[in-house]
């Protein structure tokens, strides 16, 4: 690999700290070899997919939201008294074989899960509730899905899904002019979510309509951030000549590099609304619509942008290299340094 | 002094994007319900941010059938009028996922309003062949027994013959209709089992159907249908008279019927007013909704002008129900209640708080770091965030004025995550500006050369971002939709500002004295970014700049030993030069 990390720097340049960073990854100055180090990252990858499938499986699957399940659900909002008990004892008033789920959110709300009610227990548990815990009918939420509901939103989403990736693929293929850049970046994108939704499994958050919404918009940013990348390194290969004194994994490494800042601001900027939602969603809200496309996105921020650097673009330069022309052109520029060497070294 | 280029380029970009947000403005506010009129600037909220009840209904259909636009369509327009019809102010009927239909309403819904919404309002008139209260023993005395084998399916007046001739139905009130099989079912039935939803919707109109009185909660064997409810072309409610033509307190339905209708109705009438003094049980015609026996009245007359009246124990309320019913037609399909969800105004209004407060925190935080890391060009970016964000506000007022649009908790998180998104293009290109700078180009030519590059790469990621918003949109269902809706239509906006307003302003900043003496404010510093610097203003191409000119390239060669020695000597001289 071309330089070391530890290439002593002539004086102190002004500008703030990633400024100099970003110069010296610039220029070559400063490099990390993503590319050369890309076993690691393929072993760390693969340690984390097995944990994200495994660990759920070993849990008994991953945990699904009510409106996977089907059943009813009572958000008693302003209560004063938050004792689970008055909900229990609520739901077993109307239906006594009902067992009922209840979490406290955000410290003055109650939310009441139940088995499917009918129309007239869904009114009267609400009109129980309300009466239970001191407040008026209007400020109890009530929701009832049916079992086929969040079937059908799935079904939809992975439709959507496949139709996103095939597409995706097509315009990756037809922008970079290659087949491998588009084949990088949905290994990535899969490990991407994969690994997302393996943090819900290993952590058992639930898995709700909302957190699907997170799951999707995930796809967009993680290939979002690899075009960003693969343009540089497009821009940076499609320079290669014969004539070129980089190996096509040192090019591709080299665009990583000098993308790396971006990479960093644009991962910290995108998260930084997220963890906003987060915790507003978390700490105001309780479990709720916001936190779970916040959490979901959080993760899938984080992974897809490193992903990109560190899945992504070693693999394209791998899947390249072994491309006949690129090969001859690599041992080439490796004659040529070998040749370099010895004679510097006889200056 | 002449303006430059690119500032007068810069000047026509950003006239264009006042026009754009100028025209915005005028379309929402001359279209929109006025300028002064406060419900034109404010976007309309969804359920989950304004309370209120949402029902969805799925179609009741075997596995793998979908219902037609043309279903979906007459359901929708149907289950308007029958909601509008009880009365529910500002209720929205529409579908979704090409096969629900979805009924919104501010407030809660009472369980009237959605019986008459779910009801498919499916109206048959049969002949009763016999009746009994609902125990499973009733049966006592058997009618004649008929055909071994329940009768082949066949025309309702001309049934095809069966095994033995003697069985045949000669019409819908034969009691060879009554195979010792059919009686066996009919004393084994239990009148819970129309709850279910497939036995009613699976009963064939020429076969004899055994099902139960709404309110008398007793058993019947009908015979085939005789005349459905779709011949009818109004129906109305009102008391009715006495003999005398007096008034009394008892409500009736008033149907009547098209001529097809009438014609049927008349020899149905005909046939069932033959057995008034002979057979009390077949003298009475079941009127089915739903698959349940509403009124199974006598048949006092005939009537051969189409306008019978139904009379019983209707209560002015239920009358009203069923003309209503009645009158807007049955649906094509049935549909059962796959949710209903209920949200308090009070958890809408927290909801929408708490996603306003977050994004409120977010666009601090952005602002924080960009300003930490671009300095005064972290105040282009939060500019056109700002920009970006009264856009995207008009662009959704009108979508919710024109398209009826609704902004959802969803919503508001695509548009927070969209704060990232958005400000990724900046960052890409300020970050080409720098490595153009870093090669020793002056800041306008860098400011060029840098968008040049910027912009194929903010379009190509872009893209794929609008690439996902409008596959999610027109794929997905429910939430999904109004995520990827904000998500699209920030995408787009997102484009717009870098073009008309991000880039012309840094154009114009490349020409003003402060930026372009690099003061270490700009966040353009070229002596930070290490450019090679040669005096006052103005700075020397690197060797490789001036052989080769491209970007990647000049890196590529700073790499070989020799030139890294003669920039690292060439980064001292800058240094030393700038310090002199």
């Amino acid at each position: 690999m071309s330089v070391d990390v530890t290439t002593p720097k002539p004086v102190k340049k002004p500008g703030n700290a990633l400024t100099r960073f970003g110069n010296d990854l610039y220029t070559g100055a400063r490099s990390y070899p993503f590319v050369r180090l890309r076993w690691w990252w393929y072993g760390i990858a693969l340690v984390l997919l097995v944990i994200a499938v495994i660990v759920p499986v070993f849990r008994g699957g991953l945990a699904f939201g009510i409106e996977f399940r089907g059943g009813s659900e009572f958000t008693v909002s302003n209560v004063a008294d938050t004792t689970e008990a008055i909900a229990k004892d609520a739901v077993r008033s109307v239906v006594p074989s009902s067992a009922a789920d209840t979490t406290i959110v955000g410290g003055h709300s109650v939310v009441v899960q139940t088995d499917q009610l009918d129309v007239d227990d869904q009114a009267a548990v609400s009109r129980a509730l309300a009466s239970g815990y001191g407040v008026e009918e209007k400020e109890v939420t009530s929701s009832f899905i049916g079992p086929t509901w969040g079937a059908d939103i799935s079904r939809q989403a992975i439709i959507a899904l496949i139709v996103f990736v095939l597409l995706a693929m097509i315009f990756m293929a037809a922008y970079f002019r290659t087949w491998k850049m588009s084949i990088a970046a949905i290994i990535s994108l899969i490990h991407d979510i994969v690994i997302t939704v393996g943090v819900y499994g290993v952590f058992g958050f639930e898995i709700t309509p909302s957190a699907v919404i997170g799951f999707l918009t995930i796809l967009g940013y993680s290939l979002y951030d690899t075009v960003v990348v693969f343009d540089k390194v497009r821009e940076n290969t499609a320079e290669d000549g014969s004539g070129d004194l980089r190996t096509f994994g040192e090019s591709v490494n080299l665009a990583v590099n000098q993308t790396l800042v971006r990479s960093i601001n644009t991962g910290v900027v995108a998260v930084l609304p997220v963890a906003a939602i987060l915790w507003i969603g978390a700490v105001a809200l309780g479990a709720g619509t916001l936190r779970d496309i916040a959490l979901a996105l959080f993760v899938g921020i984080i992974i897809g942008t490193y992903s990109t650097i560190c899945i992504a673009a070693p693999l394209y330069a791998q899947m390249r290299e072994r491309e006949p022309k690129i090969r001859k052109h690599t041992e080439r520029v490796l004659a040529i340094r070998t040749k370099a060497a010895t004679t510097a070294e006889v200056e | 002094m002449a303006r430059s280029a690119p500032a007068r380029s810069a000047s026509r970009s950003l006239i264009w994007l006042g026009v754009i947000v100028v025209a915005l403005i005028a379309v929402l506010g001359l279209g929109g319900g006025g300028f002064w009129n406060p419900t034109t600037w404010i976007p309309k909220l969804a359920l989950d941010l304004e309370g209120g009840t949402q029902v969805i209904l799925a179609p009741q259909l075997a596995t793998g059938q979908t219902p037609t636009q043309d279903q979906l369509d007459q359901s929708v327009s149907i289950i308007r009028e029958r909601v509008d019809s009880a009365g529910v102010a500002e209720a929205e009927v529409g579908t979704q996922g090409g096969a629900n239909v979805v009924v919104t309403m501010p407030g809660t819904i009472d369980e009237t309003t959605m019986n008459r919404i779910k009801s498919s309002a499916r109206l048959t008139f049969r002949p009763v062949l016999y009746t009994a209260a609902q125990t499973n023993s009733a049966a006592t005395a058997s009618p004649t027994p008929g055909a071994t084998d329940s009768p082949t399916p066949g025309p309702t007046d001309t049934p095809a013959p069966v095994d033995t001739p003697t069985a045949v139905p000669t019409d819908a009130s034969d009691l060879n209709w009554v195979t010792p099989a059919l009686q066996q079912r009919f004393d084994d039935f239990d009148c819970s089992q129309l709850n279910d939803p497939s036995y009613v919707a699976n009963a064939p109109d020429d076969q004899p159907y055994i099902t139960c009185g709404e309110s008398d909660g007793a058993k019947y064997i009908l015979g085939p249908v005789e005349v459905t409810g779709d011949k009818i072309t109004d129906a109305s409610a009102g008391l009715m008279a006495d003999s005398q033509g007096r008034q009394t307190n008892t409500w009736a339905v008033y149907i009547t019927f098209n001529d097809e209708g009438t014609r049927q109705f008349d020899a149905v009438t005909t046939r069932l007013y033959g057995y008034l003094d002979t057979d009390t049980t077949r003298n009475r015609f079941a009127i089915v909704l739903d698959g349940r026996v509403i009124e199974a009245p006598t048949t006092q007359s005939v009537i051969t002008n189409g306008k019978p009246q139904i009379s019983g124990s209707f209560t002015q309320q239920s009358a009203q129900t069923l003309a209503d019913q009645l009158k807007f037609g049955a649906l094509p399909i049935s549909f059962t209640v796959q949710s209903q969800d209920t949200i308090s105004a009070t958890l809408g209004k927290a909801q929408l708080l708490a996603g306003l407060l977050a994004g409120l925190i977010g666009m601090i935080l952005v602002l924080i770091y960009s300003l930490f890391q671009y300095r005064l060009l972290g105040l282009v970016t939060m500019a056109s965030l700002v920009l970006m964000g009264v856009l995207t506000y008009l662009a959704i007022a009108i979508f919710s004025w024109q398209n009826g649009y609704r902004l959802s908790l969803a919503g508001v998180a695509g548009l927070i995550v969209s704060i990232g998104f958005t400000a990724d293009s900046f960052i890409v290109y300020f970050e080409r500006i720098r490595d153009e700078l870093r090669d020793g180009k002056s800041l306008t030519g860098a400011v060029s050369a840098g968008w040049k590059r910027a912009l194929r790469t903010i379009l190509s990621a872009k893209f794929i971002n609008l690439l996902s918003a409008v596959v999610l949109y027109i794929l997905a269902a429910g939430n999904v939709q109004g995520f990827a809706f904000t998500l699209g239509v920030t995408t787009v906006i997102d484009v717009i500002v870098v073009l008309l307003f991000t880039h012309p302003i840094l154009q114009l900043l490349a020409e003003n004295r402060f930026f372009a003496s690099g003061h270490p404010l700009t966040g353009l510093d070229p002596s930070a970014l290490g450019a090679v610097y040669r005096g006052r203003a103005e700075f020397r191409f690197s060797p490789e700049a001036r052989r080769k000119g491209a970007g990647g390239k000049e890196a590529a060669k700073r790499q070989t030993i020799a030139e890294r020695k003669a920039s690292e000597a060439a980064g001292v001289n800058g240094s030393n030069g700038e310090e002199a």
